[in-house]
């Protein structure tokens, strides 16, 4: 798996980048609020596209490259979190929302409420690694396993079929959306009675790179992060989603048809069937220009 | 001294009174803004802090477990990370930067006096962004390696990384201190037969021991402070600590959790309040650290006077 090639897939969108975000906010204003442009007074002229922080970086990555195909449709791209980004188009202030999860039935009659009828589009995928140390002989693990890990229930290696050592577990900070993503599908199973929370043993790390740090040089350690950020100098595990399931290591293949178990749709959603501008936004969106940007960030490309 | 009055020329009477006038009011504006500063800080401190006790419960406040997400607001842990990381990096410190100063003040030949003390204090300006980088790469990995603790990154690495941050200062204060120490007292100490150990360990030192004292107190507060070595290198695990093996395990700090935190929390929110209780905390154990010091400073100073008198 290449690196990469701009390293800004950290979950809390990095200051330079609200700073760009901000930019290009501004631009968009600036260019529709100018009194001079009276003659390019098209009212949708911008279009506004807001939501998930996991995702912030992939859209401004397609608003740039978009500029670039069709210079006069402005983009302006926020993050806040797939729910605000949600609320704003039930609203009626964006035209695009950004999610990282899929919509929620009670947004969606509201949504209906006020008119709007949200389509969802699967714009890229998310795959999370399970990483550890090279000389870990432990080199797959079963879901199940892995929420026990986390859960503080398996403290030595032993215990999946490794060494005798004590694990040392990895996790982003609680306010990493892959944290998130993480508790609710590995340490909970998905199960949302479940109630349980991480081991108070996981270290949480500041960064993917404090992450991949002391799982390169420890090897008692376990951690996880998005398909993008591992390097060759960590092992990726194979995760199988039951006892018996077969054990999938996490590719763009094994991520399209669905057989790895930890992975997430990224979505966007427009206000009922779109039209004009928003289709062909949408239309290039699902292209082959946006979707090798896609993998150029480390997401997996869903066409 | 009449040399240094004769020297002094009279100035114009007018002009002179006036810049002495506001030279004296910038200087005592200076003095009092220091404390007002502190006052407003409190005061905003307690603005954002004191909500939490509304919105979350006081026994909550008080329990093991950190996970602010799901609302478990528990401080406990994050307070004793932090009094562990500073005890070690105290204990580290102290001994190692005394010895240090004395070596500096009372044994060195002039010539490498005049080599290592800048040298030292050099040290000091390194960026803790830049220690804690090298903590995470460099002695981490030598922690796990050689005491065999399960990861590297443990309260202990951020005590040697805090102590090595400390030095510096505690050496420069504490090398002045016994610097000030009368030349006589030395003397005196060596023509009645002590050793020259025997005249640092029980006249020169005791007798700068209100300089050494403040060198360490600034120690604690530059190490109870800190906070990128800290982040990147203690492993930020909110696990509450079950004995003295606690130093060699992963901890969570309070300046490191507000760090990692603030800049992704809903304001206004029981987490966002929560988070300036933590200031408040931190603020009442520095202030607590200064106000024993000053104490401790002071009746020091009573008791010499009273030897002396």
């Amino acid at each position: 798996m290449n690196r990469p090639q701009w390293h800004t897939r950290n979950r809390p969108s990095p200051p330079i980048l609200q700073l760009v975000t901000g930019a290009l906010v501004l631009s968009a204003c600036l260019a529709a609020c100018a009194p001079g442009s009276s003659e390019a007074a098209a009212p949708e002229a911008a279009l506004a596209n807001k939501g998930s922080d996991t995702m912030v970086n992939l859209a401004l990555a397609w608003a740039e490259a978009y500029q670039r195909v069709q210079p006069d449709v402005r983009l302006s791209v926020t993050g806040g979190g797939s729910g605000t980004g949600i609320a704003a188009l039930i609203n009626g202030t964006v035209d695009i929302a950004n999610a990282s999860r899929a919509i929620k039935d009670e947004e969606r009659e509201q949504a209906r409420a006020n008119g709007v009828e949200p389509v969802e589009y699967v714009v890229a995928q998310d795959a999370i690694a399970i990483v550890v140390h090279p000389d870990n002989p432990v080199d797959r693990l079963t879901l199940p396993q892995l929420s026990a890990l986390y859960r503080g229930e398996i403290v030595n290696w032993r215990e999946v079929g490794g060494e005798d050592r004590p694990v040392v577990l990895l996790s982003r900070e609680t306010n990493s959306g892959t944290h998130v993503f993480f508790l609710e599908h590995v340490v909970r199973l998905g199960r949302s009675d479940d109630k349980s929370l991480f081991s108070v043993e996981t270290l949480l790390m500041p960064s993917s790179e404090g992450i991949s740090a002391e799982v390169r040089q420890n090897p008692n350690a376990i951690g996880y992060d998005g398909l993008g950020y591992v390097t060759d100098d960590m092992k990726t595990l194979a995760i199988a989603a039951s006892d018996g399931a077969p054990y999938v290591l996490p590719t763009i293949a094994t991520v399209t048809d669905k057989s790895y178990p930890i992975a997430r749709d990224l979505y966007m959603y427009t206000r009922g069937q779109p039209a004009g501008r928003v289709q062909a936004y949408m239309d290039w969106v699902l292209g082959p220009q946006a979707q090798a940007i896609v993998a150029e960030l480390g997401f997996v490309p869903v066409r | 001294m009449p040399t240094s009055l004769l020297t002094l020329k009279p100035q114009p009477a007018p002009r002179g009174r006036w810049t002495e006038f506001i030279t004296e009011a910038l200087i005592r504006a200076a003095g009092y803004s220091a404390v007002l500063f502190v006052g407003l800080i409190l005061l905003f401190l307690l603005r954002e802090g004191l909500p939490a006790f509304a919105e979350v419960q006081v026994t909550d406040l008080f329990s093991a477990r950190w996970y602010p997400i799901e609302a478990h607001f528990g401080l406990l842990p994050l307070i004793s990370g932090s009094l562990i990381v500073t005890a070690g990096a105290v204990l580290i410190a102290v001994p190692f930067g005394l010895a240090t100063a004395i070596f500096i003040a009372e044994i060195a030949p002039r010539w490498l006096r005049e080599f290592l003390k800048p040298f030292i204090e050099v040290l000091g300006g390194l960026p803790s962004v830049v220690l804690g980088f090298m903590g995470m790469l460099v002695l981490a990995p030598w922690v796990r390696e050689t005491l065999g603790t399960p990861t590297g990154l443990t309260a202990f690495t951020g005590s040697v990384l805090l102590a090595g941050m400390a030095l510096p200062t505690l050496v420069s204060v504490a090398e002045d201190a016994l610097d000030a120490v009368p030349r006589s007292y030395r003397d005196a100490a060596l023509a009645l037969g002590a050793t020259p150990w025997q005249t640092i360990w029980r006249v020169t030192l005791p007798a700068a021991r209100t300089g050494v004292l403040t060198a360490t107190m600034l120690g604690i507060g530059r190490a109870i402070g800190e906070t990128m070595t800290v982040m990147m290198v203690t492993g930020n695990a909110a696990r509450l600590p079950d004995g003295p093996a606690a130093l060699f395990l992963p901890v969570r700090t309070m300046t490191a959790t507000i760090a990692a935190e603030m800049g992704e929390v809903a304001n206004g929110s029981a987490h966002y309040h929560v988070l300036f209780t933590i200031g408040i905390a931190l603020f009442v154990i520095s202030f607590v650290v200064n106000l024993a010091a000053s104490a401790v400073v002071f009746q020091q100073k009573k008791r010499s006077e009273r030897l002396l008198s």
